[in-house]
């Protein structure tokens, strides 16, 4: 059976890490993407950057509606993602646009930190 | 050469270019920021070297050069900034860009501005910023925000642009009506900052760029009715000041009208008209240009026509509701219809913020006026004079308060 773990934190946390914390803390990540592939259960991951630099998309209600910032909290819940690869914010929301579920829900697109720090 | 002149020097090329430069090292990386240390260290070279050496022939070619190495210097992550000969010689040769080119960046820089993805509240306050070189502290002025929270709201969306991925790019032609609304809202408002006190460089600016975009977007109708009403206004500029005081457009000296731009204006908005689909509302800079345009049309008259300018608000207030257009259309209401009509239309006005809106008070105090009290007048007067945070509609409104104050006694 194949499981995601969602991994939520406060981000007032990385506002303190020195440059020794973010090196400490990608070893102890790297150690676990390092188990959960030696086990041969590794799938995928990713490290995104802050909720604040999120954009939702919501086709719900017919209209086409973007939005600054991460989907704020109402009855829908989180139930599924997808990760693709393309070069910038317009092609991922143009892509989000044809997802299903921007028909009855939101779409919050977040772009991978990996690399940044 | 003087301390002092090189660094006036250094101010003016650095407002004059700033936006080109910022959109030049911007656009290839998609970091403002970075874009904005790169250049704030070259300004900082250029104060050091220009009073030894002079000011080089292309200033604004030297100073991205200089921010180019300095952005190089960053990535090797080399904090030493090495101001050599060589900055001077290639600036010459090719470090600028064809006219052509940079005009390129300048409409990315300006569609990642407007970008949907970005809270529409902070668009025209970043435009003002990275496209027209504005502080964060003269932008939190106009917006009435305090500047430490206008500036981190800065710095958030340009944290945003680059880590989020938003492209400088100008979108394809289908994106336009789409995207073109955030960059036409940004446009207007950087044109109304310094129109009424400034030195009118954010102004001349703003009229540029609404032409560039109506080239490059002539099929769009409300692009076109943002050139005209830009247009129009334009015209007035030498008539809307007499000795720093305002002069309301209906007073205004027609003679000091631009008439050419006038007369280009009117085809510009004839021309949106044209491209409009059939039986649809026009948008709300052309509603607004055409209002202009009956102010324009005393020149050729001799006189306005309220008639219209009451049509035409109400076509505005029905279609686009704003407490600006509510409080219009009282003042035109009250010239066409007389002063007690004019002051029954703003008491059903149903806006938040209406109590402190200075422009409320002011047409108020108008028509309290007109009616023959003078007392209550004068008070209306007194609240719209405390609420005014431009010189020359103060120095009119206590023109007038004057006026009446000595009728009183």
């Amino acid at each position: 059976m194949r499981y995601t773990f969602l991994l939520y934190s406060d981000p007032a946390m990385a506002a303190g890490m020195t440059e020794e914390d973010w090196a400490e803390s990608k070893k102890v990540f790297g150690e676990y993407i390092g188990a959960l592939q030696e086990a041969g259960v590794f799938i995928d991951t990713d490290w995104l950057h802050p909720a604040e630099t999120a954009t939702t998309i919501t086709l719900a209600g017919g209209e086409k509606r973007v939005q600054d910032g991460p989907f704020a909290e109402t009855k829908e819940t989180l139930g599924g993602f997808f990760a693709i690869e393309v070069e910038n914010l317009d092609q991922a929301l143009a892509w989000a646009e044809k997802c299903p579920a921007v028909h009855y829900g939101k779409v919050e697109i977040r772009s991978s930190a990996m690399g940044s720090v | 050469m003087s301390r002092t002149d090189a660094q006036v020097r250094a101010e003016d090329v650095a407002r004059a270019a700033y936006g080109k430069l910022i959109a030049m090292l911007a656009s290839r990386t998609g970091d403002i920021i970075a874009a904005e240390d790169a250049l704030a260290d070259a300004f900082v070279a250029a104060l050091k070297t220009w009073p030894e050496r002079g000011i080089p022939d292309k200033p604004e070619a030297w100073l991205l050069t200089v921010a180019k190495n300095r952005r190089i210097d960053q990535a090797r992550k080399d904090a030493r900034l090495v101001i050599t000969d060589e900055a001077n010689d290639m600036a010459d040769a090719t470090a600028i860009e064809p006219e052509e080119a940079q005009l390129d960046d300048r409409l990315k820089l300006l569609f990642v501005c407007a970008h949907p993805a970005l809270d529409e509240g902070i668009r025209t306050p970043l435009m003002l910023q990275t496209v027209l070189g504005l502080e964060a502290e003269q932008i939190a002025k106009a917006f009435l925000i305090k500047p430490t929270t206008m500036a981190q709201r800065l710095v958030r969306a340009k944290k945003k642009i680059k880590s989020a991925g938003i492209p400088f790019v100008v979108p394809e032609s289908e994106a336009y009506p789409e995207r073109m609304s955030a960059v036409l809202e940004a446009v207007y408002g950087a044109y109304a900052v310094d129109w009424l006190d400034g030195d009118g460089d954010l102004s001349h600016e703003a009229f540029f760029l609404s032409n560039i975009l109506a080239e490059l977007a002539p099929e769009n109708p409300e692009t076109l009715g943002l050139t005209a009403l830009i247009g129009f206004i334009e015209a007035r500029r030498d008539a809307r000041l007499e000795g720093g005081v305002l002069v309301p457009v209906p007073e205004q000296d027609v003679d000091l009208w631009d008439s050419q731009l006038i007369e280009r204006s009117v085809s510009i908005l004839t021309q949106a008209a044209l491209k409009r689909a059939p039986k649809t509302i026009p948008g709300r800079f052309q509603l607004e240009a055409a209002i202009q345009s009956v102010h324009a049309a005393r020149s050729v008259t001799g006189k306005t026509d309220w008639r219209a300018l009451s049509q035409l608000y109400q076509g505005l207030m029905h279609a686009y509701p704003s407490i600006g257009g509510a409080v219009s259309r009282a003042a035109v209401v009250a010239e066409d219809a007389g002063p007690a009509e004019g002051l029954k239309m703003l008491e059903v006005i149903d806006f938040d913020g209406l109590d402190t809106y200075q422009p409320y008070h002011a047409v108020r105090a108008h028509c309290l006026a007109e009616l023959g009290r003078t007392a209550e007048a004068a008070e209306a007067y007194a609240m719209a004079i405390s609420l005014c945070t431009d010189r020359p509609s103060k120095l009119w409104l206590e023109r007038k308060i004057a006026g009446l104050r000595e009728k009183m006694s």
